[in-house]
């Protein structure tokens, strides 16, 4: 008789995310899988594929492309995608930015970041989506934290955390009445060590840009390092230098900041992370710095 | 590396955000950003409000208390940690219903200078009815009792005649201190006379797992592949989790309700064929025979039997603000099953405050009513006291959708 197989904390986690992932294809008529082309979205791919292969996936792709890109993620999505034989749906911030006549983001640092929710709304909109996957851990921020992994969003896709439904034991409710939609985070348990320690042992590729690299970057009033790019409107009191840099988060490129590292291997990063002392968005994310209730106050809106 | 899921019941005024603030702190899993965060509010004691290490929400913050169940991770080089959070108000149980349904272990948090009082009566029936077997007393503020081994003892004698009545048998108390760290993380010298571990240490060694190979075998579909690929033209296979037990290539099985028998011809983990799967991995199951299987039936190894019935009776947790009255009518959700159910009486009503049963007519948010419960269609179930998984279900409304209460099967018909 075969030996009976010894669970640790990455198969439980890897077990539970399936069985959400699967509760999502069983429950819903029109799911899809945020995917942003950072390693929390890139894990969920993997898992998608433990989860359904042989079969296709039962939901497509979706890209909300924010314009500012960072080129080597764009690369690395339309790779993914034609490997999987998946649907990928690219819409773009620009254009509802156009057609909803909206005021694109200004400033030396532009971000998109708010307005990634008018063109997630909208592509909800489009597709009738009824469930929109996303990579959203708990251990990332404090309203986070307090989300659900069935999170229903009502028909303007906001989040109200005083009327959230209890989730009891793996039981996920996704019925829902017509307009609202469900927002569900499979890998809501998992820290950001334990994202790296499983990329680590399932041997996931990642964008180049998680591992250090020589990069022309500003220097921040705060400190931090921003990779340049076209779409940053500096002057000539900014400081630029030339670092070794990898990041820790894939996002609006004028506002996901860099962070100093030799680390080129996933075992250094795990290393580094080992002896971080900032926080994943603390470190580089530029737009929840601004009020201590940021987050909370985007996903009352709509947001991811 | 395993993983421990823990829940922490007090109040705000026991002190339970600080005592996992201390944790968190303590173990360097608070990141200089978020402590600078909090450094930047004023502390009603002066130094950091761990606190506020765990409130997440501005309406939270504003009125100083937690309103809703928060997630905590932290890692030791022993254990992953999750802590689910759970709000300790009276008007919240609900929440703490739902923390505890996802927890091997509580944490019964209780202020020195006041002993066991209704709340922590409450907290640990919630906490053992949700079938949780490891306790732990937290008695907090030590120090504002002088560190007094006699008041420990007292409180730690209360606390006894609790889990007698329970039946709880797995309960450890530990003097400490969350505001000044003492036996939280580390050890104390304040308390000379207590020779256990901190709570961490206590945490980091205890061995909640149980020998998974004594369940029985349960599994449920949740989908159902077929690729209808050239290269695949018959593969069929049943996802779903392993609820309990252990699967085996070859096993003799029997799809219910049907009845239907076949055998496992192949077993798939995350696309890789294995001879033998346990609880909880998610799996793919190939059957042999060309047999009717869809969402929501369960696959159960032939020797083993589950009960298949359309009669239930429940205890339920009841926590939606409308009144529960017999012949009302809603959706059960039993894992992937969904079906039209009603309840057909209620039997008694459990008092949080004193745990004794009465006769019930209604039941209102936050009660706790044994039920019978009629379903449209068979579902296959067991005890919730034997099977956490298989025992466990949800009524919702058919027409908003919302989560109305939380089931456990005591018995079958």
């Amino acid at each position: 008789m075969s030996s009976i197989p010894h669970l640790d904390y990455l198969d439980r986690l890897e077990a539970e995310a399936i069985h959400i992932l699967r509760e999502v294809a069983g429950q819903f008529e029109r799911p899809a899988l945020l995917f942003s082309g950072g390693k929390d979205s890139i894990v969920l791919v993997h898992l998608a594929k433990k989860a359904f292969r042989p079969g296709r996936f039962p939901f497509p792709l979706v890209h909300i492309d924010t314009g500012h890109n960072f080129p080597e993620v764009l690369e690395f999505r339309d790779q993914l995608a034609a490997e999987l034989g998946e649907k990928l749906v690219v819409r773009c911030v620009e254009d509802t930015i156009k057609k909803q006549k909206l005021r694109d983001a200004t400033g030396k640092f532009p971000s998109r970041n708010p307005l990634q929710t008018y063109t997630l709304l909208e592509v909800i909109e489009e597709f009738e989506f009824d469930a929109c996957i996303g990579g959203a851990r708990r251990d990332e921020e404090k309203a986070r934290a307090k989300e659900r992994i069935f999170s229903i969003r009502d028909e303007f896709g906001q989040w109200d955390p005083k009327r959230q439904r209890p989730e009891l034991w793996n039981i996920y409710n996704g019925r829902i009445q017509k307009g609202e939609n469900v927002r569900v985070f499979p890998i809501s348990n998992w820290t950001e060590l334990d994202v790296w320690r499983y990329i680590q042992r399932e041997n996931i590729a990642l964008p180049a840009i998680y591992f250090g690299h020589p990069r022309t970057c500003v220097v921040l009033p705060s400190g931090q390092l921003l990779g340049l790019s076209e779409h940053l409107h500096l002057d000539e009191n900014d400081e630029i230098v030339e670092r070794q840099v990898r990041f820790r988060t894939v996002g609006d490129s004028t506002c996901t900041a860099a962070v100093e590292s030799d680390a080129v291997t996933i075992d250094d990063i795990i290393a580094d992370l080992l002896l971080a002392k900032v926080s994943e968005r603390g470190a580089t994310r530029l737009d929840d710095n601004i009020s201590e209730a940021g987050m909370e106050d985007r996903k009352r809106n709509g947001y991811f | 590396m395993d993983l421990l899921r823990f829940i922490t019941c007090g109040s705000v005024d026991d002190g339970k955000s600080t005592l996992i603030g201390r944790l968190l702190y303590d173990s360097d899993s608070v990141s200089l950003d978020v402590l600078a965060a909090i450094e930047n509010r004023p502390a009603v004691h002066g130094g950091v409000d761990l606190a506020l290490l765990t409130d997440g929400l501005r309406a939270e913050r504003e009125q100083g208390i937690t309103i809703d169940v928060a997630h905590k991770y932290f890692t030791t080089p022993r254990r992953k940690f999750i802590i689910t959070d759970a709000p300790g108000h009276v008007q919240y149980t609900r929440n703490m219903v739902t923390g505890a349904s996802n927890a091997d272990l509580a944490i019964v948090l209780v202020d020195a200078r006041l002993g066991v009082i209704e709340q922590t009566r409450r907290h640990t029936l919630v906490a053992a009815l949700l079938g949780i077997r490891h306790f732990v007393l937290a008695v907090n503020k030590m120090d504002l009792v002088g560190n007094d081994e006699a008041v420990f003892n007292r409180i730690v004698a209360e606390y006894a005649t609790v889990t007698r009545q329970l039946r709880v048998s797995d309960a450890v108390a530990i003097p400490l201190s969350a505001l000044h760290g003492d036996n939280v993380v580390r050890r104390s010298t304040k308390l000379p006379w207590y020779s256990g571990p901190s709570l961490l240490e206590y945490l980091e060694q205890i061995d909640v797992t149980q020998d998974v190979s004594a369940d029985e075998p349960r599994f449920q579909v949740q989908y159902v592949i077929r690729p209808q690929q050239a290269d695949l033209p018959d593969y069929r296979g049943y996802a779903g989790r392993i609820q309990s037990g252990v699967y085996r290539k070859g096993d003799r099985v029997r799809v219910l309700p049907s009845g239907l028998e076949t055998e496992i011809e192949a077993l798939e983990v995350g696309q890789q064929e294995v001879e033998t799967a346990v609880a909880p991995q998610g799996v793919v199951i190939r059957l042999r025979d060309d047999v009717d299987v869809s969402r929501g039936d369960s696959i159960i190894v032939a020797s083993s039997t589950p009960t298949v019935t359309r009669a239930l009776e429940a205890t339920l947790c009841w926590m939606d603000e409308r009144t529960l009255e017999a012949g009302q009518k809603f959706l059960l959700q039993h894992h992937t099953a969904l079906v039209k159910a009603s309840v057909s009486a209620l039997l008694s009503k459990t008092s949080v405050e004193t745990l004794h049963r009465s006769a019930a007519e209604s039941a209102h948010l936050n009660d706790i009513v044994r039920v019978r419960i009629k379903t449209a269609v068979p579902l296959v179930v067991d005890a919730y006291a034997k099977n956490r998984t298989t025992g466990a279900f949800i009524l919702l409304d058919e027409q908003t959708g919302a989560t109305l209460a939380a089931g456990m099967i005591d018995a079958t018909e």
